[in-house]
């Protein structure tokens, strides 16, 4: 018999041990093969080096000031776009996504059109006759990146729980005539907050392990972080054993970053809402000029690069592109492998987090954190530490050339987790809070609960989890690079093929595919899952 | 039903019986293989004479397939490596995976004497820093006067530690400047708009316009004036001379179809290939042949400049320390 207020140790545990053993497993076979390669590793030449210790500062510095510099606006930008509803503001939503799922090329190329040395804001400014000397590399520069890729998408997702808020919260502040200070601090704030720190370690992460922008904008050696480390030990000097240990640095850093933000996180309980819709109260003037004002600047910050490419590849070029069969090769394979990996990514979110959430209401916190940072393994180690550690496991047994495919979607599946997690977490967790009682007394349990309950109250959620992890792997560039093959294409590796044969302007072409192919994916998966969110 | 459960065999068995060509894998690099690269054509005027599969097989660049090798080993399934360059020639030869070939290289035409038998060269160039002349009217004459002008010039150029063309600057450089090499990094570093993983990013960003030179080949033009048909971008030449940049192939020993591999490496030295090279990979063929005619509005540098093999293995780290240290004290 199950007491009232602890439900019974049931079966809904395992789904999420058994994911959490599989990543954690790949991790530790991964770090192995890497370590155990060749010989010893000469710990002096870590200890000495002062080197190690300026990448991981920088890494550091950069990381947070990228993060932070990441969130505050997207704070003020979430409660803007809740307050108002305008002409094209979904167009707005999904192209906060799109930042992000993008090839990194491409996007920084996009970046340099508007701020380069020739760059829109260049010409604007000569016209004008002011002197234009931004330069967009070093730090400030990379920090302009990881701003655009991560801001929008971060918005996104606060603007996400802010209307979660139930109505009828809103509805007692307005009856209590609470001002707009007191409603952020006592309503919205514990609400933004419990999403604030999960999106900060994401974004602190992917800084963190951010590699291909620092190449293109670092402007040099002494902008360096882990993440290039690991890719030059692995490089001309091929010493496994430094980028082994490289990447562990980089992961125990991820990691702890993540477990102390998740420490600091609190859980709180969600009331029921009626689903109504709220229209808000005491506008005044000011306000709308102050809102107005932030989603101007965000659309003139979001909107240029992402025309830049579009124009850019409204080139002559276009029609003979489109018409050539390797492209619609990589398209084919693009669409496939990212459904695949959208999926899997999905069935592996929902499976850690129903066990998850199974300790959590059980307030066994610890469990509940490894489990949580399981999650996040995949993701802080770099391409490259899980590209060539995957290949020294696998190559002795099995040609590689005929697992592309499935190494590529779980891959890119396991690197969307953190993401889909993020959107799914706080939805699924009300959930639970909500039906968990119910459920136990119906005895509904396991794929029949999520069937009867998750799927029908979460379709729009999940959609969204799939297509943001379908989005990204059509723009990841992926482990492919580094398996080498004789004639498989995605599009991301098609546009790499294109820039190595001098052909910018077919790349361009590619580039616009990518951007299309995600937007159309995105609105697509939006209809199919029911009514709209946003 | 019957006749078609035949074809259904038929079929079923033929599948089977067009995988008995011996096949012959090639480790290469990307650009190599795609599209508009020589890999296509070379594959197609191969099988043609080789009654075999040529299975080509992309990686990143030089040194990722160095690695793949280091990786795998004695177990690798490739038969040829086509793709590494002379300043990894040492590297490659210390995993003891290749064999000396045959190939009668008395025929090669280099700009320097070719005395290794275990690697082959199939194309080479000269590394040069491409500017665009709409824009660089005044053009420097040496390497010198790029880095110690007074005008305010910019210039990407590509990572030393990750990308090919990059470790020949760094050579380049100490070629030229010998123990004042770090003078010279950062006099360069003043003008260096960014440092690039690889040849596409910094070639790509020049293109944008984001800098006034960009490190690539000499040969680099050519693309622009035959597909392009664009005839402003040029190579600066330096009377210091330029560093040569020599790609090579190599037979693995533990190659299963040695017989093929050996007319593989016969046939890069052949007409019919070396002809593709100069307008696939914008590289100069390794024999005595014409150049297309386009290729005579491109000057070629007089002087070449390279270090031994074993002095790069020797020094490289050492080099690239003091690059690293030269361009971090701005």
């Amino acid at each position: 018999m199950a007491k009232c207020c602890q439900p019974k140790v049931s079966n809904s545990i395992w789904p999420g041990i058994v994911i959490s053993i599989i990543l954690i497993s790949i991790t530790v076979v991964i770090f192995s093969s890497l370590l155990f390669f060749f010989s010893k590793i000469r710990w002096e030449e870590f200890i000495y080096d002062g080197y190690l210790f300026y990448v991981i500062k920088f890494t550091f510095i950069q990381a947070s000031i990228s993060t932070g510099l990441a969130i505050i606006p997207a704070i003020f930008l979430a409660k803007a776009l809740f307050r108002r509803h305008f002409l094209g503001r979904k167009l707005l939503l999904h192209l906060c996504s799109i930042t992000l799922v993008l090839p990194v090329l491409v996007t920084i190329l996009g970046l340099l059109t508007v701020y380069g040395r020739m760059g829109w804001i260049f010409k604007l400014c000569n016209l004008l006759g002011i002197n234009y000397n931004f330069t967009p590399y070093g730090l400030k520069g990379i920090v302009l990146a990881h701003i655009f890729f991560n801001f929008p998408l971060a918005s996104k997702i606060l603007l996400f729980s802010l209307e979660n808020i139930s109505v009828e919260q809103r509805q007692l502040a307005a009856q209590l005539g609470m001002n707009q200070w007191h409603i952020f601090c006592i309503i919205e704030w514990p609400y933004l907050r419990r999403q604030i720190l999960p999106i900060c370690t994401l974004i602190f992460m992917l800084c963190f392990t951010s590699f291909a922008t620092v190449l293109i904008l670092g402007g040099g050696p002494n902008v360096t972080t882990i993440a290039l480390a690991i890719y030059q030990s692995l490089s001309y000097d091929f010493d496994l054993n430094k980028a082994a240990v490289l990447a562990l640095i980089q992961l125990f850093f991820c990691l702890s970053v993540a477990l102390l933000n998740q420490n600091l996180n609190i859980i709180i309980s969600v009331g029921n809402s009626h689903n109504l819709k709220w229209k808000h109260l005491n506008d005044s003037n000011l306000l709308k000029l102050w809102d107005t004002l932030i989603i101007s600047i965000t659309i003139i910050f979001l909107i240029p690069p992402l025309l830049a490419i579009i124009i850019d590849s409204l080139n002559f070029r276009l029609l003979q592109v489109l018409h050539n069969i390797k492209l619609l090769q990589a398209f084919t394979n693009s669409i496939l492998i990212s459904i695949n990996s959208g999926i899997l990514c999905v069935i592996c979110t929902v499976m850690l987090l129903w066990s998850i959430r199974e300790l959590r209401l059980r307030h066994s916190i610890f469990f509940c954190r490894i489990l949580e940072v399981s999650g996040l393994l995949i993701f802080s180690i770099s391409d490259l530490v899980l590209a060539t550690g995957l290949f020294l496991l696998l190559h002795n047994f099995i040609n590689l050339s005929y697992l592309t495919y499935s190494l590529l979607i779980l891959t890119n599946a396991l690197m969307a987790i953190p993401y889909a997690f993020k959107i799914l977490e706080n939805p699924m967790y009300d959930l639970a809070e909500r039906y968990n009682l119910l459920c136990i007394s119906l005895n509904i349990k396991g794929i029949n609960r999520f069937n009867l309950i998750e799927l029908k109250s979460l379709k729009k959620t999940i959609g969204q989890a799939f297509s943001f992890a379908c989005m990204l792997s059509i723009g990841d560039f992926g482990v492919i690079s580094l398996f080498g093959n004789e004639n498989f294409l995605t599009l991301p590796y098609y546009l790499y093929q294109q820039l190595s044969s001098y052909r910018n302007n077919d790349a361009a072409v590619t580039v616009l595919i990518i951007l299309l192919l995600c937007f159309s994916l995105f609105i697509l998966i939006k209809y199919l899952s029911g009514k709209k969110y946003d | 039903m019957f006749f078609k459960l035949i074809i259904v065999i038929i079929i079923f068995l033929s599948s089977f019986s067009i995988q008995t060509k011996p096949i012959l894998t090639v480790y290469t690099y990307n650009s190599f293989i795609s599209d508009w690269g020589p890999g296509p054509i070379a594959k197609y005027i191969f099988e043609q004479v080789c009654n075999c599969n040529l299975k080509l097989i992309g990686l990143n660049d030089g040194i990722s397939l160095l690695n793949r090798l280091r990786i795998e080993g004695k177990n690798s399934p490739a038969d040829i490596v086509l793709g590494l360059d002379n300043n990894l020639i040492d590297l490659a030869k210390k995993t003891g995976l290749f064999i000396e070939s045959k190939v009668d290289i008395s025929q090669l035409k280099l700009p320097i004497a070719w005395k290794n038998n275990i690697f082959i060269p199939y194309d080479y160039s000269y590394f040069a820093f491409i500017y665009d002349k709409k824009r660089i009217t005044e053009v420097p004459n040496s390497l010198d006067e790029l880095i110690n002008s007074p005008k305010p010039w910019k210039i990407i150029y590509q990572d030393p530690r990750t990308s090919t063309p990059g470790l020949g600057l760094l050579l380049w450089i100490q070629k030229i400047y010998k123990k004042y090499s770090v003078q010279a990094w950062k006099k360069l570093s003043i003008k260096t708009v960014t440092v690039t993983r690889g040849w596409s990013e910094a070639y790509g960003l020049f293109l944008k316009g984001e800098s006034d030179f960009v490190l690539s080949y000499s040969s680099s033009p050519g693309f622009h004036l035959l597909i392009e048909n664009k005839k402003n971008y040029a190579a600066a030449l330096f009377y210091e001379g330029h560093y040569l940049q020599i790609e090579v192939a190599g037979q693995l020993a533990t190659s299963k179809n040695p017989k093929l591999a050996q007319q593989f490496m016969q046939f890069i030295l052949s007409p019919k290939f070396q002809r593709i090279l100069p307008i696939t990979n914008w590289m100069y063929p390794v024999i005595d042949i014409p150049l297309p005619d386009f290729y005579n509005n491109i000057p070629v540098p007089k002087k070449s400049l390279q270090f031994n093999a074993e002095d790069i293995s020797k020094y490289h780290n050492q080099w690239i320390y003091l690059w690293q240290n030269a361009v971090n004290q701005k």
